[in-house]
């Protein structure tokens, strides 16, 4: 570390390694000294490389709170956190700001994309069992993030202090007070008084801008650290690299340029993409909130309408109940699926495949089924009129909920003769596809009055 | 750490560990209290509307319901007396309003409604709109809005007698 820097080295290399000296000690050294090798390792697998592995969802994820946090500093320089001014000076930057409505259109999409981007992460470490061998903490933390991202979503939908966001952050701070016990405290925090006002927005000023993004970067650092540490991502064992019974030692590649090329081509594609997308399609603000008139429909963002869907068909804490323990099986999937001889095969193995794809067509049956015949035939209240609400709106479909569950995996496992973690495949690709489908009723299928429509 | 049963000798070095010690936890109790404090949710007394004078009696017929906007209640004239419901929906909070042809409440939320004592007509709202108190004087009703009354379904003692 005490050699000076070469001096024949240009400028601009300089800042992102120190040494450029031919023979091997000082290319070792070059290699500790490099910034991006702090990120990755010096080789990577090349199957790791493959792009249909990986789809290049994390460093996509990645990019995009790049892009975020970058977008999100030029906005606060624009933005008035008060629920007096919040709107006017959103409606200035949509108007007379200079490159106001790009920037905010690319934050907004972003923040969606982001969504998005998590979450299809998360599906692909889940269907790669990239949780297994090792790598459970990584995954929890990866679980983590993926609510910060969405925390930061739904901080950020009040900030622009229109109907859409007054109303949506209504119902959702209402739905955190079922939470038992410590709900309503946490609610109380959040609004800072007794229905969504000056107070509410000034905290979530506050953990848009302050608290989530230390969180963020935290975490994100962490789980970055953590994939190296845990040896890179998640491939299948080396002894089945086999060809033809002869063992084939495994292709790596310097990460520089292979990898590091390919996250720049990746990483420039896709803010190309939004750059494109935000000039055409601008973020959008609906009138000025109204505290006595909520729209109709008064719909959550999209990416809790599943969670809006449930809530149309169950108590409230029936609903909370559920989304946590498919949370808590998420979390605890490490502990539920040791087996890591299939680590790194999508879908565990062919029979994997076959389940998966089964559990989704369950799902894409049942799930439109089940909620036109609760919308339209069945009204357990008026049908049990002695009972509470809380057993016959909530008790009753939780249960029945989870019963479904239980024999969808005891169907794939005794019925169909699966191993358990295929099972699980199975069964997880039935909850992830019931989560999208009702997200798009949520979003496609639900008119005034929250009646059931026809989108076209 | 040594094995032996006696504490180890206060020597300086301990001493100042120690202290070290006590004192750092000190402050991180300090400032955690301190910021506890600083965070807790202010609930200002009369934060809306405080208790309102809705008008006189006779202004209000029989079976009228009349919105106050501000104040956030409705107020319902039954047969037998008034009644100021909250016009935030026992579901998740939503503003409900009054559809006078289809004479009851409605939430357009959840599509939950109610009925004009603010009953659950169509979940999924768990229980009966919220009421506030009333109090009549000198032919004046006084609508108290600092605190709503939870309340599971509707009872003939919840109404105020004009
Ligand atoms: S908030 Fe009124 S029905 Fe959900």
């Amino acid at each position: 570390m005490s050699e000076r820097t070469p001096t024949n080295q240009p400028r601009r290399s300089r800042l992102l390694y120190t040494s450029a000296a031919p023979d091997d000690r000082s290319r070792m050294r070059a290699v500790a000294n490099n910034l991006i090798l702090h990120l990755h390792p010096t080789k990577v697998p090349a199957p790791a490389l493959k792009w249909s592995y990986t789809w290049g969802l994390g460093g996509i994820s990645a990019t995009l709170a790049v892009v975020l946090i970058v977008t999100g500093v030029l906005l606060m320089f624009r933005y008035d956190a008060s629920a007096a001014t919040a709107y006017t000076s959103i409606q200035l930057i949509e108007t007379q700001v200079l490159f106001g409505s790009l920037i905010r259109a690319l934050h907004h999409w972003s923040a969606n994309l982001l969504v998005i981007t998590a979450f299809l992460h998360l599906l692909r470490v889940f269907y790669t069992a990239g949780f297994k061998d090792g790598r459970s903490t990584n995954w929890i933390i990866g679980i983590i993030l993926f609510l910060i991202v969405l925390t930061f979503n739904f901080t950020g939908y009040l900030l622009p202090w229109d109907q859409l966001a007054y109303w949506a952050i209504t119902v959702g701070t209402s739905l955190l007070s079922y939470i038992p016990l410590v709900g309503q405290a946490i609610s109380d925090f959040l609004l800072a008084g007794p229905v969504v006002g000056q107070g509410a927005l000034r905290n979530f000023y506050a953990l848009h801008v302050a608290v989530l993004p230390t969180l963020l970067i935290l975490m994100m650092s962490y789980h970055f650290w953590k994939v190296r540490k845990d040896g890179g991502i998640s491939q299948p064992k080396e002894e089945e690299m086999e060809e033809n019974g002869r063992r084939r030692p495994i292709e790596r590649l310097t990460t520089i340029p292979h990898l590091v090329q390919v996250e720049f081509a990746a990483a420039s594609v896709l803010i190309a993409g939004l750059l494109l997308f935000a000039i055409f399609v601008p973020a959008p603000l609906e009138e000025l909130a109204n505290p006595s008139h909520p729209p109709n429909p008064a719909k959550a963002a999209w990416y809790f309408m599943g969670l809006q869907e449930l809530l149309l068909h169950m108590h409230p804490l029936a609903a909370m109940l559920l989304t946590g323990l498919v949370l808590l099986a998420l979390i605890f999937l490490p502990r539920l699926d040791r087996d890591a001889a299939d680590i790194g095969h999508y879908f565990r193995s062919a029979v994997g495949r076959r389940a998966a794809a089964l559990g989704a067509l369950l799902s894409l049956g049942l799930i439109p089924m089940l909620v036109v015949v609760d919308e339209w035939y069945l009204d357990l209240p008026a049908l049990l009129p002695g009972w509470p609400t809380l057993l016959s709106n909530g008790l009753l479909p939780l249960l029945f909920s989870l019963f479904g569950l239980f024999l969808i995996y005891a169907l794939f496992r005794w019925g169909g003769r699966l191993r358990h973690s295929e099972v699980l495949v199975g069964l997880f690709s039935f909850i992830f596809v019931s989560l999208i489908i009702l997200t798009l009723i949520g979003v496609f299928f639900r008119g005034a009055n929250m009646a059931l429509v026809w989108p076209f | 750490m040594t094995t032996n049963t006696q504490p180890a000798p206060l020597t300086r070095r301990n001493f100042l560990k120690l202290g070290l010690g006590a004192l750092s936890s000190l402050a991180v109790l300090e400032m955690g209290a301190a910021s506890l404090f600083f965070m807790q949710p202010r609930r200002l007394e009369g934060e809306f509307g405080g208790v309102v004078n809705a008008g006189l009696v006779e202004s209000f017929p029989v079976g009228s319901v009349t919105e106050f906007p501000d104040g956030r209640f409705y107020l319902v004239r039954a047969a037998d007396g008034f009644l100021a419901l909250s016009n935030r929906c026992t579901h998740l909070g939503c503003a409900v309003h009054w559809q006078a042809n289809n004479q009851h409440f409605f939430c357009p939320c959840h599509a939950s409604s109610f009925d004009q004592q603010g009953d659950v007509q169509n979940p999924p709202a768990p229980r009966a709109l919220d009421t506030f108190p009333i109090e009549i004087s000198d032919g004046q009703v006084f609508v108290n809005t600092l605190r709503a009354e939870k309340r599971d379904r509707y009872t003939p003692e919840q109404v105020t007698q004009a």
